[in-house]
């Protein structure tokens, strides 16, 4: 495997408390495939993230556990490391291209000082990358365009520029959060596209954080669902998006609109609101906002803390016996379709 | 970039008729007569006659505000007293001499001041600011908080006095204060001038560190800066050449107000001092009812003001592309 995350925990000293923002998170990318990490806001996915580039304040957090890169320990690895690591062999893309990019530099001057911060070339090799590189994420004109600033850039060709960037020294592991929710819904197809398209040719291995399952359902070959900083389940993007076994994955799939659903059928959010990250809920994390609670008893839901099971292959983290959870599929299903 | 620096500076040149006007006129409507401080003691009223024609000011106000204007371009000849080459901002009849002469003559000391202590308030307060913003919460940055605080509520007349008692006539750490002129001996124009400079410097670090640390703090929170830690940056290039480039504007802009005010007159300074600049000459001019030095000096410190203004918005649009392009 190439990134190895296992058992990571991520908590933040405030002065309201300790917020427990990641808990015994463990989760594996292959070179050349895409996990898809899914989620609602304070799930922990982008805690994770920062985690995996080292980029949380050692002051503030509190990380253990163990992040590997091709066999590399990076949680203790030093600073320096890290920032050899940063940028070269992995590369973050962000949410807002807008404000990720420097307003002050060039795009150009952007993309080519990783490269020749990493490589160690020339300025005007570097300056020869980044036009390649603009030019094979599908930006027209790419000698002009390195010359230009972020704001002379349209929404998309931010992010496209964000992309090359990320890429410019073929990184092996690319961290994608949320990189289409600021573009709008053409734009958003082109960049998966692109994406995909890249990893195809490189064979990097592309962690997409989103909470879009559309998103997922189009790019990602395995997906793992946050919840309250923990993994609830996890597997193959067939076997989550269409056998999906923990409730929380219900909850999601069921608040999102399909085209089979009549127009005027409200959605279904999941119900509550997402738990403290302070004050966890016992046991299952999930148990609040759990539609299926009676059918093991509060006591089960609010004992012991469930893991994911099984532990390879798809797996989720409820005491529910897969039976039952297959049951109650196939009845909403069969509803849906009636 | 061209045509936004000559509309700035057609503004700026109505802003500063404006400002001779008002002026013009206020100082010209109160009851001093120019012409009998100019003639002297006893003062026979032909005498007096004369010398209120040989000022020019037995004509309308209109007429005298016109070839005060005029003179600054061509020159103006004043019966009796002389040629007043251009550019000619009046004559006094206090110094017996062209205003423009005085101001000239003054105008290096008052420079001299502001500019060493800028230097140092400018480069000293930005780089507490950014030491305070990355220390943030630490010990350090408390002192830098604490010590701003108190540069900030200090008054020039008390630090200025007090470290004349206590450096210049107690220890003898600093040379009493004094303008020498660089040209003449350098070392003794930086020795005369340390102690100033360095108090001023004092009072104005405070809100130099306070801005700076201020935007830093939130520039460090920018995505930007995040995405250039992602990418590999080292911290220092992170903070010196992500974070630190978005707290030039606000820094540049008080910068600008500073030095346009100091330049117009650091009257206290100068007086605390003792330094021959702009500050005291206004004063003097106040003190004996000089009208027209009074009026240059006004028009002098709205002048840089204004030029202040034209350079730092020209400096905006260095620092930020967004400005030059919009």
């Amino acid at each position: 495997m190439y990134l190895e995350v296992n058992d990571l925990t991520v908590d933040f000293h405030t002065e309201d408390g300790v917020v427990h923002a990641v808990g015994g998170l463990s989760f594996e990318v292959e070179r050349g495939s895409t996990l898809g990490i899914v989620g609602e806001s304070g799930s922990g996915k982008s805690v994770t993230n920062l985690a995996v580039l080292g980029l949380h304040n050692p002051e503030t957090a509190q990380i253990s556990g163990s992040i590997t890169l091709d066999g590399q320990e990076l949680l203790t690895a030093s600073r320096s490391t890290m920032e050899r690591l940063r940028g070269n062999k992995i590369a973050m893309i962000f949410q807002d291209p807008l404000t990720s990019l420097s307003p002050f530099h060039t795009v150009g001057a952007q993309i080519a000082e990783v490269y020749r911060k990493h490589k160690g070339v020339s300025r005007s090799v570097a300056r020869d990358r980044a036009i390649e590189m603009l030019d094979r994420v599908g930006i027209p004109q790419p000698k002009l365009r390195v010359d230009e600033y972020p704001h002379q850039f349209s929404g998309g060709m931010r992010q496209r520029a964000m992309i090359a960037m990320a890429l410019v020294c073929d990184p092996g592991l690319l961290i994608a959060d949320e990189p289409t929710t600021a573009l709008d819904v053409t734009v958003q197809a082109q960049i998966l596209d692109l994406l995909r398209e890249l990893q195809e040719q490189t064979g990097t291995a592309i962690i997409l954080v989103t909470h879009d399952l559309g998103v997922v359902a189009s790019t990602a070959h395995e997906v793992l669902v946050m919840y309250a900083g923990r993994a609830v389940e996890r597997g193959t993007m067939r076997e989550v998006l269409r056998e999906p076994r923990h409730p929380y994955t219900w909850g999601l799939l069921g608040s999102m609109p399909s085209l089979r659903q009549a127009v005027d059928e409200p959605l279904r959010p999941v119900r509550g609101t997402p738990p403290s990250l302070i004050n966890v809920p016992r046991g299952c994390p999930f148990h609040p906002r759990c539609d299926f609670m009676e059918l093991l008893g509060r006591e089960v839901c609010t004992g012991e803390r469930p893991e994911l099971s099984p532990h390879r292959g798809h797996g989720d983290a409820c005491y529910l016996p897969l039976k039952q959870k297959t049951e109650i599929r196939e009845r909403a299903a069969g509803k849906e379709t009636t | 970039m061209l045509r936004f620096l000559i509309r700035r500076v057609l503004g700026a040149a109505v802003i500063l008729l404006v400002i001779s006007a008002v002026t013009f006129f206020l100082f010209y409507a109160i009851p001093a007569d120019p012409a009998r401080l100019a003639c002297g003691k006893v003062c026979p009223p032909e005498t007096l006659e004369q010398a209120r024609r040989n000022l020019g000011i037995d004509q309308p106000l209109l007429v005298q505000f016109v070839s005060w204007l005029s003179g600054i371009f061509v020159g103006r000849d004043y019966e009796g007293l002389g040629h007043c080459p251009a550019p000619c901002l009046g004559f006094s009849f206090v110094n017996k001499a062209p205003v423009f002469e005085t101001i000239m003559d003054r105008m290096p000391v008052t420079i001299a001041l502001t500019l060493g202590a800028a230097v140092i308030f400018l480069i000293f307060g930005v780089a507490t600011g950014i030491v305070a913003a990355l220390r943030q919460g630490k010990p350090l940055d408390k002192v830098a908080s604490v010590a701003s605080l108190i540069g900030a509520s200090v008054q020039i007349y008390f630090v200025g006095t007090l470290a004349m008692y206590l450096f210049v006539y107690q220890t003898q750490v600093f040379s009493q204060p004094k303008y020498v002129p660089i040209t003449e001996d350098p070392l003794g124009w930086f020795n005369g001038l340390l102690l100033p400079w360095l108090v001023l410097a004092l009072i104005f670090t405070a809100n130099y560190t306070r801005i700076t640390r201020s935007t830093m703090v939130e520039n460090l929170n920018e995505d930007y800066v995040r995405t250039a830690r992602a990418k590999g940056m080292s911290g220092r290039s992170v903070v010196l050449r992500f974070a630190l480039r978005g707290t030039l504007t606000p820094v540049i802009t008080i910068f600008g107000v500073d030095l346009g005010t100091l330049i117009g007159g650091a009257i206290i300074t100068e007086t605390t001092f003792g330094l021959q600049g702009i500050g005291r000459l206004a004063v003097r001019a106040v003190d004996y009812s000089d009208l027209p030095t009074l009026m240059a000096t006004v028009v002098l410190a709205a002048g840089a003001i204004v030029l202040m203004n034209v350079v730092v918005d020209s400096l905006y649009a260095v620092i930020d592309p967004r400005v030059r392009l919009s």
